[in-house]
């Protein structure tokens, strides 16, 4: 099946003459909202990048926090909203970054170019494991993912090469004044931030298209209309492996210590799980929505230890039985909006009566 | 004068945003037989499945034996008298043909039908009952499906499809069976590709096209040309 | 080393992993879900035997009569409820309602419990062994929970096969839609398999409560073990979970013997190879040619 039938920006279709009830109908990809929209993202990436300029210390702190939690979820959503992979073992990924990180490190080279270097190697190390679990949907594959991880988890503490169950400190940070590493670290989760949300973005406009949703919500179907099922599904893996490899380096830059329990901690699981459907399964902007909900509990409820848990756990149930568009969903239901669209808009000339 | 056992009224169905059945009303007249013609598509089994209960109408009616049923789910429908023979058999496929047939009354309208008089009906299967439902032949299979909606001793008997994939024989089979069913008082309701089966078998006929009900008469009262014509559209109403 | 008796000590063992999966399995093949709480409910039953046991100062086996009925009805609600009602929200809300009732759950027995690991009162029969041959000592309540286990899964199969019930269930199993068709009443279905599958699982907590520790977080790991029994057994196969957990017990024992550290990856690294070579499971009939959907 041809994947040339593209259409261009505002393509009119349906003005046939012979068929008096079909209405001409417009069929567009942007809006002016849309360009707004983009236009205020790239001015705000230019504040965030001054911060360290301008504010320093005190706010590059919790924006770390911040932007790692928009990464983990754009990077979720691409699993489990635009593919319909509910993973539940990125934290694998995290973990192999992390020790990416550290063994990078150790050889010497530059840690902040080392986050590439981890990236590709969780990738890398999701290609095999895809070919495992990629066999599998829904349920079974969420505990299949589980099961990659936890086994990750068990390989790190029992290698002594990597400092075993006690964990490692990341090396070669001494050079670095404690203000500019927090500042490089700073600007290094923003660039990861932004290419996981605009990489996500292009990735499911240019490439997945509706492909994607197709294959989200119904596989089968999906495959019998020609759509390359495998092949997105994988590509999704790939990059939400590699992305979720990028978070776990610059977490290792962060807390300068690598060790098991905490890098393949299945909290990150959770934490993106209710991200996303907090802020809207299947949109680029709720993903966003959802790490500021996130980021806003954690700072106001972290002091009550494992309630603050149960409350995560617990809205994730409600919101999925009883908004299961999530916060971005039901605004862009309500009001129409679409600030980052990756579908294709109806439009009916206002003459037009149904 | 036989009394009106189901009316369906003004039914609109829909599946998501697709409308498969636009404003369809029709009558079933009780001990007799109806066929359901229309070409694929033109929404037979959507109708079959609404009269079951196993599509909600977006709006419209079903009145069965003067009480209007279209809230009514499923296992009440089965338990007030309404069977359906399902689209493609549908058989239980880890079940047993005595198994298949023992689910098929789990909300029996009444005992009229045992085990021992449905055998009766159908020796053949009477032989294979332990036998998987899976494994036996496919007129075999559309036997069991039969048997199963008995056991629920229904007065309206939904049948859609039984000849698909069938040798004539086969089906000539089952044909006598459906017209035993009809001499002892049954109704039914008979969705048919082949037209002359249809309209030998059956004493009214509806057909449909593209959701709409396109024609709705006794089988006496109409030639088979007028009906080929409803079949494909060629009169515009 | 007696590799006779860590065979052994191996498949009474997987008589507990089959336990605790055999819910999972019913759940699953029923109802088109996969429980990711299900390893915490059966934590949930282990606390709650500790709870009565202790308040009533009597070993955990005597509480069963009120746990296992409790558990029953809590899983009755729990399909009634959540499970029922994220199934009418498309094929992933399951999985995501399933996730976060199991944070619920372990960070609520963290609240109520704290973390530290419990142990249940077995009473006698925690202590007591016996000898089949020198070398070989069976413990007895490994071997009670071996039997309960067999016992269930035999009276599960029976009540499949045999009764009325039983009939409604597989054909719910084979083919929901049609189920409702022919008149079968699926939500009471439902929600007597939930019950059922939440029983077992909270007795198969008692069990590895009694056996060994357990904490708010041991639900993971449980559910990851009866994940890989089902899955290496066969999805859908009761009889092939007890094998898949046999197996399981045995890997874990044995390569146990050799080095404790390496015994859970062993097990891991079995379920992701028979996830290679035979997804459908070791018992299974037929190999899924394409994807094996869950």
């Amino acid at each position: 099946m041809s994947r040339g039938a593209r259409l261009k920006r505002d393509t009119a279709i349906g003005a046939r003459d012979a068929e008096p009830s079909v209405t001409p109908v417009t069929v567009s990809r942007w809006s002016v909202t849309a360009s707004a929209f983009t236009g205020l993202c790239l001015a705000a990436v230019v504040v965030l990048a001054a911060i360290p300029f301008v504010i320093g210390g005190p706010a590059e702190q919790p924006l770390i926090t911040l932007l790692t939690f928009i990464a983990m979820a754009s990077l979720w959503n691409l699993l489990a909203g635009f593919s319909g992979l509910t993973s539940f073992g990125q934290q694998a990924y995290i973990g192999i970054g992390a020790y990416g990180l550290y063994l990078v490190a150790e050889h010497g080279i530059n840690p902040f170019g080392g986050i590439v270097l981890a990236a590709i190697t969780a990738a890398v190390v999701a290609l095999p494991v895809s070919a495992l679990v990629l066999r599998l949907s829904g349920g079974y594959f969420a505990v299949a993912t589980l099961v990659v991880a936890a086994t990750l988890q068990i390989v790190a503490s029992l290698s002594e090469s990597v400092g075993g169950t006690t964990g490692v400190s990341v090396p070669g940070l001494a050079g670095y004044g404690d203000v500019l590493r927090e500042a490089l670290t700073y600007w290094a989760t923003l660039v990861v931030a932004v290419a996981s949300v605009a990489g996500v973005y292009l990735l499911v406009r240019r490439t997945f298209g509706l492909d994607a949703r197709a294959v989200s919500s119904d596989p089968v179907a999906a495959a019998s209309s020609g759509v390359r099922v495998r092949r997105i599904r994988l590509l999704a893996y790939l990059v939400a492996a590699g992305g979720a490899g990028a978070v776990g380096a610059l977490i290792a830059l962060q807390t300068l210590y690598v060790e098991p329990t905490s890098v393949f901690n299945i909290q990150y699981s959770v934490y993106m799980l209710f991200m996303v459907l907090i802020g809207g399964m299947g949109t680029i902007e709720g993903p966003i929505i959802g790490a500021l909900v996130l980021f806003a509990l954690q700072e106001t409820l972290s002091a009550y230890g494992a309630w603050y848990l149960v409350i995560v756990g617990g809205l994730a149930v409600v919101v999925t039985l009883l908004a299961s568009r999530g916060l971005w969903g039901f605004i862009s239901e309500r009001f129409g909006w679409s600030l980052l669209p990756v579908g294709y808009r109806v439009r009916q000339p206002p003459s037009a009566k149904r | 004068m036989a009394g009106t056992l189901l009316e369906v009224a003004g039914l609109d169905v829909f599946y998501g945003d697709f409308q498969a059945l636009f404003g369809v009303s029709m009558s079933v007249r009780s001990g007799c037989a109806t066929a359901l013609v229309g070409a694929n598509g033109a929404g037979k089994t959507t109708l079959l499945r609404t009269i079951a209960g196993a599509q909600p109408p977006a709006s419209g009616s079903v009145r069965y034996d003067g009480s209007d049923i279209t809230a009514a789910p499923p296992h009440r429908r089965v338990s007030r008298g309404i069977a359906l023979v399902p689209e493609g058999r549908k058989l239980f496929a880890s079940l047993t043909v005595e198994e298949n047939i023992q689910v098929g009354a789990a909300a029996a309208a009444s005992d009229a039908w045992p085990l021992e008089r449905i055998y009766g009906a159908f020796p053949l299967i009477a032989k294979r009952r332990k036998q998987r439902a899976s494994t036996l032949s496919g007129g075999e299979q559309q036997a069991v499906a039969i048997a199963r909606a008995l056991a629920a001793a229904p007065t309206l008997l939904l049948l859609d499809e039984i000849s698909l994939g069938l040798a004539p024989l086969v089906v000539e089979g089952l044909y006598e069976t459906l017209a035993g069913l009809r001499s002892a008082g049954a109704t039914l309701v008979i969705v048919e590709q082949d037209l002359r089966r249809a309209m030998d078998a059956c004493d009214d006929l509806v057909c449909l096209l593209e959701g709409r009900v396109a024609l709705a008469a006794p089988v006496a009262g109409v030639s088979r040309d007028q009906v080929v014509a409803a079949y494909f559209g060629e009169v515009r109403s | 080393m007696n590799w006779v008796n860590a065979v052994i000590q191996g498949m009474l063992l997987g008589g507990q992993y089959a336990l605790i999966a055999c819910g999972l399995s019913l759940t699953f093949g029923v109802m088109r879900i996969v429980n990711l709480a299900h390893g915490d409910l059966a934590v949930c039953g282990a606390y709650l035997g500790l709870v009565l046991s202790s308040g009533l100062g009597v070993p955990v086996w005597v509480t069963l009569p009120l746990l296992l009925p409790a558990a029953f009805v809590v899983g009755m609600g729990l399909q009634v409820l959540l499970f029922g009602r994220a199934l009418r929200h498309g094929v992933l809300a399951p999985v995501l309602v399933t996730f976060g009732l199991s944070i619920m759950i372990e960070n609520l027995l963290q609240v109520a419990a704290t973390s530290d690991p419990r142990g249940l009162n077995g009473g006698a029969l925690t202590l007591a062994s016996f000898h089949v041959s020198s070398g070989i000592t069976v413990s007895w309540l490994f071997l009670t929970g071996f039997l309960t286990a067999c016992a269930v899964l035999s009276g599960l199969q029976l009540l499949l096969t045999h009764t009325s019930w039983g009939r409604k269930v597989r054909a719910t199993a084979d083919d929901l839609d049609t189920a409702r068709l022919v008149g079968i009443r699926v939500r009471p279905v439902f929600a007597t398999v939930a019950g059922i599958a939440i029983a077992t699982a909270a007795l198969a907590g008692v069990f590895i409560g009694t056996i060994g520790t357990f904490d708010p977080l041991t639900g993971t790991d449980t559910l990851i073990f009866a994940f890989e029994a089902v899955v290496i057994g066969g999805i859908g196969s009761l009889w092939g979970t007890l094998a898949g957990g046999v197996g399981l017990g045995i890997t874990q024992v044995v390569v146990g013997e050799v080095n404790q550290a390496y015994a859970v990856l062993a097990v891991n690294l079995l379920f992701l190879a028979v996830l290679t070579v035979r997804p459908g499971g070791l018992f299974a009939s037929h190999q899924p040619a394409g994807e094996v959907l869950g």
